[in-house]
């Protein structure tokens, strides 16, 4: 299978007071098209500053951080936008649905940023919400869906453009057992469905339990690199 | 567009603060064109009421007159050169005194010809009676304060071109309705040659009213005003009037301005997430900021709609049926019209709506850059940056 994600030498540093904290530090990673992966590992061990930077929203303090091609330090603001915009998708723990949207014009939204023309967006949006089970909620403002429901819509907004990656920070972190495995089954089906590469960021054996790699960070260094054949199946 | 509708969708959903700063604009949209209207409106009527009553096309003054000299006017006439003939209405000013009920007023006794049609003034009443009494028009302040109508007689005594007293009862031919008070307060006008016959004053002007067609002519004794620079004391009237506008919506706009200035600040605290989150989608941070920007600047926007829907039909009423002046606005010196009609011209509209929204998205632009500089990681998280 193709990288598409190459990580080379990889240290993140954070300015703290007169000093430095290191959050990453010589990471070196490669990630395959279509991989359903996590980091994994303590809260503080790097997981989702390695995520902020797959996903450009930032990037590192050495090394080189290459998506699908691309150097994230070399990156303009609008180049990186552009590359978030259509090729990666994000799922967030607390959901960051817009509050003042509805759930289809949450799910819209990636669309819009793209110019799509309305009938193809009306067609991509409703096949979202069929994937995600929340056609009957199209009309509802997130404030009136429960945490599941949420993360549903975060997910149906994540893959509506059809990213090339999709990066998940904890997102089971806010939801019960049931919700968990609900959403974890349905992400690994859209893996395979979509052939999107799906990187986790997790410490909750829940979701563990779907990966077929995971990569354990400790202190900002990976720590084991481990390919294994999933627990659960959907 | 799509920063528009976005921007729009924020705004909505901001409810009472947006609806706050939107009235505290709809209120200075109407005030400021409102106010304006009406200075606008009382500077059309007063050069219109002054050009038809009073100022004609120009007027040419013998270089002695001064209208704010008293002490001059006696003396401030000269003759009227051959070439003044035509398209030119010549005026005498004289000093007077009447006694009506026994008082002693002092008035500017003006001769004008009877048969003029440069002025709206109405002369024709003026010309002469088969019993030889001297004919006067005056204006309706005039009689008002003097208690004469239209037939009654009072006693006029002047001074003839030696100084020589001589007194006569004059008769009211008419009383007309004015709203410029140099031809009305403390004025009688009476026909030319009556006024030449009385003086021995005879073939002088002390100033000349042009009408349209005059062109001018070179005469060093004669000097020439035109309608514009004697329009000047109008516009000069109204300037601090405006200027005092000015202060008054600078200070509704200023309130205006503060409270979209401060819903800004708070909704880019408040909304780090949210910010973090658009970034996140795909959107640039100065699309992020145009965004907010935009959203700011909506407030004027949605300002002038709830304006117009409010003031439309107030501008409506009041340019068709005016403004009532109280009647001692009339007697106050200055070209005003009993019932004062607003212009509220597109140009006026459009420059105040236009100002507004520039003022607006500055203020709103100023706080929102600051999203160019955020750390989307960190906005995400929420943490204040």
């Amino acid at each position: 299978m193709q990288n598409i994600i190459s990580l080379k030498n990889v240290t993140k540093r954070f300015p703290v007071g007169d000093g430095f904290f290191t959050a990453l530090e010589d990471i070196n990673l490669e990630f395959k098209k279509g991989e359903f992966s996590g980091l994994v590992g303590p809260s503080g061990s790097g997981k989702t500053t390695l995520l902020n930077i797959i996903g450009s929203l930032d990037s590192p303090t050495e090394g080189t951080a290459e998506v699908l091609g691309k150097n994230i330090s070399a990156l303009s603001h609008k180049e990186s936008a552009l590359l978030r915009n259509h090729q990666i998708g994000f799922i967030f723990q607390e959901y960051h649905l817009l509050p003042v949207y509805t759930v289809y014009e949450n799910i819209e939204f990636a669309l819009l940023l793209q110019n799509i023309e309305a009938s193809k967006r009306k067609k991509a949006v409703m096949e979202a919400l069929e994937w995600v089970g929340l056609v009957d909620k199209k009309d509802s403002k997130p404030d009136k869906l429960s945490g599941g429901e949420s993360q549903r819509v975060a997910v149906a907004r994540a893959i509506v453009k059809r990213p090339a990656i999709l990066l998940a920070d904890e997102p089971s972190a806010n939801l019960d057992a049931e919700n968990a495995h609900s959403i974890m089954r349905m992400m690994q089906r859209l893996n395979k469905e979509l052939d999107t590469t799906f990187i986790f960021s997790t410490h909750d054996e829940k979701v563990m339990g779907y990966l077929s790699r995971i990569v354990h960070l400790k202190d900002g260094k990976v720590a084991k690199d481990e390919i294994r054949e999933p627990i659960k199946n959907a | 567009m799509l920063l528009f509708k976005l921007a729009f969708k924020n705004l909505i959903a901001a409810g009472l603060r947006t609806w706050l700063s939107v009235g505290v604009l709809a209120f200075a949209y109407i005030l400021i064109i409102f106010y304006n209207g009406l200075l606008d409106g009382w500077n059309q009527q007063a050069r219109t009421d002054s050009i038809a009553w009073e100022f004609g096309h120009g007027q040419l003054w013998h270089a002695d007159y001064d209208p704010y000299d008293p002490f001059s006017i006696q003396e401030a006439h000269g003759e009227i050169p051959k070439e003044f003939k035509e398209n030119l209405v010549p005026i005498l000013v004289r000093q007077a005194t009447i006694y009506p009920q026994g008082r002693l007023q002092s008035v500017l006794l003006k001769g004008i010809p009877a048969n003029q049609n440069i002025l709206v003034l109405p002369t024709r009443s003026l010309l002469e009676s088969s019993d030889g009494t001297i004919k006067a028009i005056i204006g309706s302040q005039m009689a008002t304060s003097t208690k004469l109508k239209k037939g009654s007689t009072v006693l006029m005594r002047w001074r003839d071109k030696n100084g020589t007293f001589d007194a006569m009862e004059i008769e009211i031919a008419d009383v007309f309705q004015t709203n410029v008070p140099a031809v009305d307060n403390g004025t009688i006008w009476v026909d030319m040659s009556t006024l030449a016959k009385i003086t021995g004053i005879e073939g002088m002007a002390t100033y000349l009213v042009a009408s349209k067609d005059f062109t001018k002519p070179n005469s060093s004794n004669w000097i020439f005003h035109s309608q514009s620079s004697l329009l000047k004391s109008i516009d000069d009237i109204i300037a601090p009037k405006k200027i005092s506008g000015y202060i008054i919506y600078t200070m509704l706009l200023g309130l205006a301005f503060l409270a979209i200035f401060d819903t800004q600040v708070m909704s880019i605290f408040r909304r780090q997430k949210e910010i973090g989150i658009f970034i996140a989608l795909g959107m640039t941070r100065w699309q992020v900021v145009r965004m907010f920007t935009i959203e700011g600047s909506s407030n004027s926007l949605l300002g002038a709609a709830a304006g117009a829907v409010f003031g439309t039909p107030l501008f409506i009423y009041f340019a068709r049926n005016g403004i009532v002046m109280p009647d001692y606005a009339q007697s106050s010196g200055i070209v005003m019209s009993q019932t004062m009609f607003p212009a509220f011209g597109v140009g006026l509209v459009v420059t105040t709506i236009v100002l507004v929204i520039i003022a607006s998205t500055v203020v709103s632009f100023l706080p929102a850059r600051k999203i160019a500089k955020m750390d989307p990681t960190l906005a995400l998280k929420g943490k204040i940056q």
